[in-house]
């Protein structure tokens, strides 16, 4: 008995591809914002920013609960609203999406400040805005760190267990990602249908490594000065 | 073209702090600020240009007040309209020549397209030789043709005021020379302004009109003619 492998890949690979595009927008904002303007507040930014990627996702998991369940502090401004993400496959976007954060934010960062800022300085004396200073200089200078730590934030959100699981639960065919599915299978005793699972994911995950590797270490002309 | 500066700033430094205290009035054409570095030239530079805010003072170009701490006037760089030619000349290494220099040209939140170059940008490629060039990085072409592509850039905006950051320092000997020259026939062509901070004594002799010596962030020598050396 042949599980569905379609429905919890698709739903992983739209899940991840939602958690990786949000994570753009956050990540690249909060990379540029910091690596701008230095504050006293800069280092614990830093380390907020950073906690997903070290703290268990079942603490993650626990917090999302807590701050989005019924009784939860945003949670019931949400049930207001009759919004309620418990359970369904947008609660399984936030918590991909809190745990690939790291990924992209770091990248963002590094990319930014490894732009000059005499390139920056140069364009703002041309007569330009400081938003288009960042749309025409830093941006796509920064561009190939960014996509290579978006595809990793996807790698990274395609795999999510923890946080998901606790969060969006296990609803066959409505909130179980791939990942889910497998731990089902198995707990089911349905080694075939994890074998089948396994090898999909770990497939999916080798591609898009291979993918960012190739971002990362690929010869750029533009950027060799 | 009366350019009238007199700005105070302070930076804290690795061992004490250093302080700028620079004061200088001139309505010549071309104007030298010659001294070591960490001698203050390039701080004064970046404050004309709007690059930084000093701690207090003022600064007026041609009538107009770019800054004044007593009026709180700061006019942010942008509307300052000065050219700039940075010392490693800062072109953007994403961007062809062509789009280099049509930078300054627009400035939405789109770079110039590759394919159509305004008129404006094919007109100072056309000036400074670089038709041939249009479409190649700055990394694919030498250090004299950089210098040409940051010239032309910086000028095709049409500033009131162009500024000059040590711009022969990383040329070879005989091209410096051949570039002083360029320089000297552009900038009585043009009939623009100019302010040149150098450390070089040859830059001195050849180009300056109106001669400021500064040590240690304070203006020590004002020549009116071209013959200080040291």
């Amino acid at each position: 008995m042949a599980p569905d492998i379609w429905q919890p890949l698709l739903l992983s690979l739209k899940v991840a591809l939602w958690a990786t595009g949000l994570n753009l927008l956050l990540g690249v904002a909060t990379a540029f914002a910091l690596s701008r303007w230095r504050s006293r507040l800069s280092p614990l930014l830093d380390a907020m920013f950073t906690l997903p990627l070290v703290l268990p996702p079942t603490v993650l998991g626990y917090y999302l609960l807590v701050l989005l369940g019924r009784r939860g502090a945003f949670g019931a401004w949400l049930e207001h609203w009759g919004i309620n993400p418990v359970f369904t496959w947008q609660g399984a976007v936030i918590a991909s999406t809190l745990a690939a954060f790291p990924l992209v934010h770091k990248a963002a960062r590094a990319a930014f400040e490894s732009v000059d800022p005499q390139l920056e300085s140069a364009a703002r004396v041309l007569g330009l805005s400081r938003l288009a200073v960042f749309f025409r200089v830093s941006l796509p200078l920064a561009s190939r760190g960014i996509v290579a730590g978006a595809l990793l934030a996807f790698a990274r959100a395609l795999g999510e267990f923890g946080a998901t699981l606790m969060i969006a639960g296990n609803l066959p065919g409505r909130t179980q990602t791939l990942s889910v599915a497998i731990y089902s299978a198995i707990e089911a005793g349905d080694e075939a249908g994890a074998n089948t699972l396994v090898v999909v994911a770990s497939l999916t995950c080798i591609v898009v490594l291979l993918l960012a590797g190739r971002l990362t270490r690929g010869h750029a002309p533009q950027r060799v000065v | 073209m009366v350019i009238d500066v007199d700005i105070r700033h302070t930076l804290a430094g690795p061992h004490r702090p250093f302080s700028l205290d620079v004061r200088f009035r001139s309505e010549h054409a071309r104007i030298v600020l010659y001294g070591p570095s960490g001698s203050g030239k390039s701080l004064t530079l970046r404050a004309i240009a709007g690059l930084i805010t000093p701690d207090q003072g003022r600064i007026a170009v041609h009538g107009q007040t770019w800054f004044d701490t007593d009026q709180h006037i700061c006019l942010p760089a942008p509307a300052r309209r000065v050219g700039y030619l940075f010392q490693d000349y800062a072109l953007f290494p994403h961007l062809t020549v062509g789009q280099n220099v049509a930078f300054g040209l627009g400035a939405g939140w789109r770079n110039p397209s590759r394919r159509s170059l305004p008129d404006a940008a094919r007109h100072w490629l056309a000036a400074f030789e670089l038709d041939d060039l249009t479409d190649r990085y700055p990394w694919q072409i030498s250090g004299g043709q950089q210098q040409r592509v940051a010239l032309a850039r910086a000028l095709a905006p049409d500033p009131q005021l162009l500024l000059l950051d040590e711009p022969f320092a990383a040329l070879d000997p005989p091209l410096r020379a051949r570039m002083r020259e360029h320089l000297l026939a552009l900038q009585s062509r043009l009939g623009l302004q100019m302010l040149m901070i150098t450390h070089d004594p040859s830059d001195v002799e050849a180009l300056g009109e109106h001669v400021l010596e500064i040590r240690e962030g304070r203006i020590h020598a004002d020549s009116r003619t071209a013959d200080v050396t040291g």
